[in-house]
């Protein structure tokens, strides 16, 4: 990926003013505590928008289960064999909310050793996901993206595009602790989007990423294909962050089981079994 | 109340003498280099704190309090001296506040104790182990001094101590770490890396170390200035141009061309942001910082 700060990208106007009305705390240069740049976002979700509006076809329902302001989880799944998930998710919170939040991913270590991918993540808000910045970022307010499937879920095959893996347990053990409601989010068609037939282990190594996703074309650039986001109603959990890992392990079980249905549902809106008012978000 | 500063003829110490003068207090300077004309009301010692003569001047003089600036960066020396003069001289003036009966102690150390990494987190606070050591082994002896320093409140709790890690100053003073950094007219950056950095404004800094002298604040702290900016900024803000070195090149370029001359670990500081979190010393003393960042580098750059 090419940071925008290198290549002259436009910005359109109206992305510009929806960037102005970011509840975040900006300074003079334009740059808020954790080096979010509003001028690198401009050019990022002009481009984001291009892709969200014309290139996909994106269909997202229930963006009002994401609170317009205050601390919020989005728990999602992967889908797809690069970060698109979570690029279209952010770009969905970014465009279709009534006042525009930046969703702040946690994501994989591996970025910030990368030159460049590390400077463009860190100024888009997107950083490591370490239990620290979680916490941070919720006590500040902030509207967190996570998918507790981690690299294992981007890595899924197309056989396994609507399937969820193994969730890690630390997303419930956080908001237990910063009391924060989780947000399911669905993402449906990202395996269509990147049909991944293989992950090249071997050759992620040498490049020091995870892995490197094979396509029947060759390389991971998306497909234009139906795309939706459902987001589901917020779940309050409650319990103790340092409750025991079975009963930790039930609140995982319950947004799993919440994802599943939402992915489902979304299935089944992409082949044209439902439509859109017929979803259940509860 | 009769306070001693080691290390009062650098700058730093220097400010912090000029501040404690103005605010009423009786001050004493003890530092190896002179201070050949201290204005009325400092007087100096030259001795070095890890000798004789340094001791004499606390059982002597007596003060009620003392302020340890006495320690060395490699910026400033490079041998094996500086270990001696950092653990040496801190476990030293320690000892001479507990024999002496001093009251209130300060150790003035550096945010650079967390380390820079590409997985530590933004906004460091106090209970973070140093990763310091492993990421820049050229700063070990500062980390372990800090340490040291911090075990006082066990060691000798009758000593009210206090550690202050503060970020980089910067100022018209255009000395420390960050300055000499950007002393040059051009600063390396490493291609593709834009890293936060904190500073805080000289003046602040010397403030909120006499307010925890007066505060007799007890504990470890961060002492944060205004928030930080990407380094590009600092760059630009202060008139310099940012020269981007692809990383395999980068230690190869350095100390040449005209570009300042780092320690092999410095890389990872100049790839990565150490940034603290100065919450709890502000809650503890009221400090805020009267220059913010804009003033701050104009001030470092007009001088």
């Amino acid at each position: 990926m090419i940071p925008p700060s290198l290549i002259p990208l436009p910005i359109a106007p109206e992305v510009a003013k929806r960037v102005d009305a970011l509840e975040l705390p900006f300074s003079r240069h334009g740059v808020d505590p954790y080096g979010i740049d509003k001028k690198e976002l401009a050019k990022f979700f002009t481009l984001l928008r291009f892709l969200y509006e014309r290139y996909f076809d994106i269909e997202c329902v229930g963006i009002h289960n994401v609170p317009g302001r205050g601390r919020a989880m989005l728990v999602g799944n992967h889908s797809g064999g690069v970060a698109l998930d979570g690029l279209m998710v952010i770009a969905s919170a970014f465009l279709e909310m009534q006042t525009p939040r930046l969703a702040q991913g946690m994501a994989e270590k591996f970025l910030q050793k990368v030159p460049f991918l590390a400077n463009f993540s860190n100024r888009l808000g997107q950083f490591t996901g370490l239990p620290e910045h979680c916490i941070r970022l919720l006590e500040d307010d902030r509207l967190l993206m996570v998918f507790p499937e981690g690299a294992r879920g981007t890595a899924k095959l197309y056989r396994d595009r609507d399937s969820l893996v193994q969730f890690g347990t630390g997303f419930v053990r956080l908001a237990l602790r910063t009391a924060t409601p989780i947000v399911p989010v669905a993402f449906v068609g990202g395996g269509e989007a990147i049909p991944t037939v293989a992950n090249l282990y071997g050759l992620g190594k040498f490049l020091g990423v995870p892995y490197v996703p094979i396509t029947p074309y060759g390389v991971a650039l998306p497909l234009p294909v139906r795309l939706k986001i459902l987001y589901g109603e917020p779940v309050m959990l409650e319990g103790d962050a340092s409750d025991t890992d079975e009963v930790i392990a039930r609140h995982v079980a319950l947004i799993k089981g919440k994802l599943a249905e939402l992915i489902a549902q979304g299935r089944a809106l992409r082949e044209g079994q439902i439509t859109a008012e017929e979803v259940k978000l509860s | 109340m009769k306070v001693m500063v080691t290390g009062v003829a650098g700058h730093m110490g220097r400010l912090v003498a000029y501040m404690l003068l103005e605010q009423g207090h009786e001050v004493i300077g003890l530092d190896r280099r002179a201070w050949y004309h201290p204005p009325d009301g400092i007087r100096v010692f030259q001795a070095d704190i890890r000798k004789r003569p340094a001791e004499d001047v606390f059982r002597t003089q007596q003060p009620d309090a003392v302020i340890h600036m006495a320690t060395v960066t490699h910026l400033t020396h490079r041998s094996e001296d500086r270990y001696r003069i950092n653990l040496k001289g801190t476990q030293a003036f320690f000892e001479h506040c507990h024999r002496y009966g001093v009251k209130r102690a300060i150790f003035v150390g550096r945010h650079t104790f967390y380390g820079a990494a590409p997985d530590s987190p933004l906004y460091h606070t106090e209970s973070e182990p140093p990763m310091a050591v492993h990421t820049f082994p050229e700063l070990s002896d500062l980390v372990a001094a800090d340490l040291y320093a911090g075990a006082t409140l066990w060691r000798h709790p009758e000593i009210d101590t206090s550690v202050l890690r503060c970020c980089y100053t910067l100022g018209p003073l255009r000395q420390g770490t960050l300055a000499a950094f950007l002393r040059g007219p051009r600063v390396p950056t490493v291609l593709g890396f834009d890293p936060l950095f904190q500073f805080i404004h000289e003046r602040d800094a010397a403030r909120a170390i006499v307010l925890a002298l007066s505060k007799g604040l007890r504990g470890v702290y961060n002492v944060a200035g205004p928030p930080p900016v990407p380094l590009s900024v600092v760059i630009r803000e202060t008139g310099r141009s940012n020269l981007p070195i692809p990383e395999p090149l980068f230690r190869a370029a350095l100390g040449r061309f005209g570009l300042p001359d780092l320690p092999r670990g410095a890389l990872e500081h100049v790839k990565y942001p150490i940034v603290i979190d100065g919450t709890e010393f502000a809650e503890a003393t009221g400090f805020t910082a009267q220059f913010d960042e804009d003033a701050t580098l104009r001030a470092y750059r007009d001088a």
